[in-house]
């Protein structure tokens, strides 16, 4: 049962074969046996978690099933939940308690799901290895003496070795992509304004979006009808958006007369070799399923991480001056006037990538820089959305390598920011221009998974999902497990 | 040596909204400290701003009315900076691109009409109050205010004197009055005015500018502007140089003194707000509110003076504000006779006597009909004029109508001409000598017999009765 999918739960749940209360005890004793190994979960309340399992038991029996009933589903501690701390795992939001759920939160307990508990990330998402967690780094369960990716990192990591069926990142550079990918699950970023950001902490508000990070497409589907729509207290929500048909598009079995982008500013000197080799096997396949591969190009794309890592530090640093010790959070002992208790409260409660950050946004933003640098990405960040636009002219889709490596070491690339910082570097662009994109695994490199992205035009998620549902319905990769944690808890 | 004063003002208005700008909390004024407050407004993490439209609305309202360009697309920027009464550590404005561009105010002044060019007119969110007085080593915040709508109206440096820009802000003061787009009351800082102030030699470049803050009433803004513009005058002619800073005007000591200088001067970092799309009006919208637009003071003066035959001064008075001149309208409308009387009874009797009584016509005892029901008891002969003016002390006093005091005092002039002539001829039996002397031609002494008739009647006989029954008795 272990690894089984969101989909076949439900059809278990559906025939009686088992309760919510059975699932999430067992999904429980995976999460008491394996997260201590892998710092996976930063919170989970166990008598909370099966008492919503034993309310959805007693929803089911007297109103029927709601769209997830029952089913398991862990939230990045990005999220506010009304139940629980959520710390965005930094020691500045140390034993913070929301007074309301986010929008995701609420859409997920109206369709009956049980909330298993808050999943590690980067502090504030800020990371691509979860190794700047204020509660230690996530493990990757391939190999535990790798980094899961990140931010996501501890909702790719429980979803992998089935600590919990599925789980809820958010997607600012390519935090549920990367993760995905490192992980060798499925992770869905669905365009900018599909899903409400209402109740996510922000880290860059213009690329910010939460998505689904599941075993397979169609449970990223599922959850993706789930938490999608229009929130009026969002303003970047969009009221009329055009609509997907989730889970009709995972029954795409074939690929013919679909036209596929292989970008080639995405196969790069420098990537692994096992990453390309498994991309390339990857577009062959499509090819064999009817597809059309077809090069194009996306000239900006050498621009992206540049421009990103100006536009997201620059939001970032208004977003985080909310924490000043004034209404909630860490306060430093004693201050000794205003100035000090601002100073030394953020200076202990901010790690030192989010100080990095929050340092070069306001750099970015200063008098006499703003053109030169914010303005200027902005810019950059036209042309991107442009690159894209004039290739999906050609192509209904296209595939890329969602990172150029596999997992690397815990503590690889801590010491070199800038290195850490390519690891985004096939998933940034898609966070500029706001187009919907899924990762999904496609093979192995150095006995770690390897992830192939899909990428649609704006609000097309039923693209890459129709495109990721028929690959993996033609492949075994999605069943794949790490070795560590097949067994059973018990 | 003469010198030039030179005065641009930036005010901040309170928009008239139930709501904040960005929440649904309540604006009223007064509550319990941090009892109006909500997630989005206390700034609690992912929180998201939502735009309320009647501020929107509002503001396009006063840039039609002062001729400015509705921007149909603008754009709202943060403002960074750190203190304990900002929640987000930024404030909400538009810094870019502002909802209304380029307009003007037109005063009165020494030289005639002048005109006073509007800047700009963008929407931004209050901050709170920190609280430090009475409190030892700490602050207090209350964040009732935070997020409360406004509109800052940024002048060009039109101005020449203290004395033009307090006619600029009392024309705008009333504009957004007539409006509804604020309650302007200063006192709970629904209308707060910084001013730029510089000196210059007559035709030289603009001086260097100091920006007075804490102005908070139109006595306070016309003397933190003098002695601001003598302390630069003194400073330049005694050698020195003006430099730019911001300085706070102490009321107590009427002195402005530095608070920061340019160097300490923040930056803001302004940059797009992404919570919020660009704001996005249709010309069909801005037209909709033109068309709601009510008729402006300076309108209406004109037509009070043309339909009414009003003087300038009544005028002015009657359309002070929007409720006034209704109020005179539909007295007009219940009296049509005399708008000219009615002018006088309004604005030298009525105001005159509610504002004894600290009101105003907005909550005044009695409404326009009542009013005109007193002015047609002098038009039928009733009462006389002076005797109205007793009833109407009497109408504000317990909000009676006329005829009621009239009846229950007795006060209807007497016009019964057999009466009057039997009194006058025992007055005339009373008083032979004066009867005598003037028919001996000392015409003045009709005045007398006058006196007399009213004396024994209370002031109640109708005084041209009076007058042709006492010739021809006489």
């Amino acid at each position: 049962m272990a690894f089984s999918s969101l989909t076949c739960l439900q059809q278990r749940l559906d025939a009686g074969e088992t309760t919510a209360v059975a699932l999430a005890q067992h999904y429980l004793d995976r999460i008491q046996k394996y997260n201590p190994g892998l710092n996976a979960f930063v919170d989970c309340n166990v008598p909370h978690v099966l008492a919503q399992a034993g309310a959805s038991d007693a929803y089911r029996a007297t109103h029927g099933a709601r769209l997830l009933e029952g089913l398991p589903i862990a939230v990045k501690d990005i999220f506010c939940t009304s139940n629980g701390p959520t710390q965005c795992c930094s020691k500045i939001l140390h034993n913070y308690h929301a007074p309301y759920d986010a929008h995701v939160i609420t859409r997920l307990k109206e369709a009956g799901a049980v909330l298993v508990g808050k999943t590690n990330m980067d502090e504030f998402a800020m990371g691509s290895s979860t190794e700047t967690s204020a509660f230690g780094t996530c493990r990757n369960p391939w190999n535990t003496a790798t980094i899961p990716g990140g931010s996501s990192g501890g909702s790719a990591a429980a979803v992998a070795a089935a600590l919990t069926p599925a789980a809820i990142g958010t997607d600012t550079g390519g935090s549920i992509r990367q993760p995905a990918a490192l992980c060798g699950i499925t992770g869905l970023k669905p365009t900018y304004g599909r899903v409400s950001r209402r109740g996510i902490i922000a880290f860059a508000s213009s690329l910010d979006q939460a998505g689904p990070m599941t075993q397979t497409v169609r449970d990223a589907a599922m959850i993706g009808a789930v938490i999608s729509g229009h929130d009026p207290a969002d303003a970047t929500s969009v009221a009329d958006a055009p609509r997907v048909d989730w889970l009709g598009a995972c029954e795409s079995r074939d690929m013919t007369g679909l036209k596929i982008g292989r970008p080639r500013e995405y196969f790069i000197d420098g990537m692994h070799d096992g990453v390309r080799a498994s991309v390339d096997a990857a577009l062959e396949q499509c090819r064999k399923l009817g597809a059309e591969i077809i090069d194009v190009s996306l000239p900006h794309t050498k621009y992206a991480v540049a421009a990103y890592y100006v536009i997201a530090p620059s939001e970032a640093s208004a977003n985080l001056s909310r924490y000043d010790a004034v209404r909630f959070g860490h306060r430093c002992d004693s201050p000794e006037d205003l100035l000090d208790m601002y100073t030394r409260s953020r200076d202990e409660g901010f790690g030192e990538e989010v100080k990095r950050r929050i340092l070069t946004g306001a750099f970015a933003l200063s008098s006499g820089y703003y053109d030169a640098y914010y303005l200027k990405a902005q810019q950059v960040r036209t042309l991107i959305r442009q690159d894209f636009e004039h290739a999906f002219e050609h192509v209904d889709v296209m595939a890329t390598p969602t990172s150029p490596v596999p997992a690397f070491r815990i503590g690889e690339k801590t010491d070199d920011p800038l290195t850490m910082y390519l690891s985004d570097v096939f998933t940034i662009a898609v966070n500029l221009a706001g187009l919907p994109a899924l990762s999904q695994p496609c093979g192995m490199a150095d006995d770690l998974p390897v992830g192939l992205q899909w990428i649609a035009p704006a609000w097309q998620e039923g693209a890459v999902l129709s495109a990721a549902a028929a690959y993996e319905a033609a492949t075994a990769w999605h069943r794949q497990h790490p070795a560590l944690f097949t067994g059973d808890a018990a | 040596m003469s010198w030039e004063v030179v005065i641009g003002l930036e005010v901040h208005v309170q928009i008239n909204s139930k709501t904040k700008a960005f929440c649904g909390c309540s604006t009223a004024f007064g509550a319990e400290p941090n009892s109006q407050t909500c997630p989005v407004c206390l700034g609690m993490p992912g929180q998201l701003p939502v735009l309320n439209h009647i501020a929107v609305d509002k503001t396009i309202l006063t840039g039609l009315a002062i001729n400015a360009t509705i921007n149909l697309e603008s754009r709202f920027d943060r403002k960074n900076y750190f203190y304990p009464d900002l929640p987000k550590g930024y404030q909400i404005t538009q810094f870019s691109v502002p909802l209304v561009d380029g307009g003007y105010l037109d005063i009165a002044s020494n030289d005639g009409k002048k005109r006073i060019g509007i800047t700009r007119i963008h929407m931004e969110e209050d901050a709170g109050k920190s609280m430090h007085e009475g409190l030892d080593a700490v602050s207090h915040i209350d964040l009732n205010r935070s997020g409360v709508p406004l509109m800052e109206v940024v002048s060009e440096p039109d101005m020449r004197s203290a004395d033009e820009a307090i006619a600029y802000l009392k024309q705008l003061h009333q504009l957004i009055r007539f409006l509804d787009v604020s309650g302007g009351n200063m006192e709970k800082g629904q209308f707060r005015c910084d001013a730029n102030v510089s000196v210059r030699q007559f035709g030289a470049p603009l001086g260097t500018r100091a920006e007075l803050k804490n102005l908070n009433s139109f006595r306070f803004i016309k003397q933190g502007i003098e002695y601001e513009v003598i302390r630069q005058i003194e400073l330049i002619e005694d050698g020195g140089t003006v430099v730019q800073e911001t300085r706070l005007y102490d009321s107590v000591k009427g002195e402005t003194r530095s608070m920061r200088s340019k160097e300490e001067a923040h930056d803001y970092r302004y940059f797009p707000e992404p919570d919020l799309p660009p704001l996005r009006i249709s010309a069909e919208e801005v037209a909709l509110i033109r068309a709601g637009m009510p008729e402006l003071p300076p309108q209406l003066r004109q037509r009070f003076e043309e339909e009414y035959g009003l003087s300038a001064y009544d005028a002015d008075v009657l359309t002070q504000t929007r409720d006034l001149a209704t109020w005179y309208e539909q007295l007009v409308a219940a009296h049509p006779k005399d708008p000219k009387r009615c002018a006088n009874w309004m604005a030298n009797e009525l105001l005159g006597r509610l504002n004894e009584q600290g009101q105003n016509i907005s909550n005044a005892p009695i409404d326009a009909k009542t009013l005109a029901v007193l002015l047609d008891r002098i038009d039928d002969g009733t009462i006389s004029g002076k005797i109205a003016k007793d009833v109407l002390d009497t109408m504000i006093k317990t909000g009676q109508s006329a005829d009621q005091i009239i009846e229950e005092k007795g006060l209807k002039q007497v016009s019964d001409t057999g009466a009057i002539d039997a009194l006058i001829k025992e007055i005339i039996e009373a008083n032979p000598k004066q009867v005598e002397q003037y028919r001996g031609g000392r015409d003045k002494l009709f005045g007398f017999f006058v006196g007399q008739v009213m004396k024994a009647t209370r002031g109640q006989a109708n005084p041209s009765v009076v007058n042709t029954r006492l010739k021809a008795l006489l």
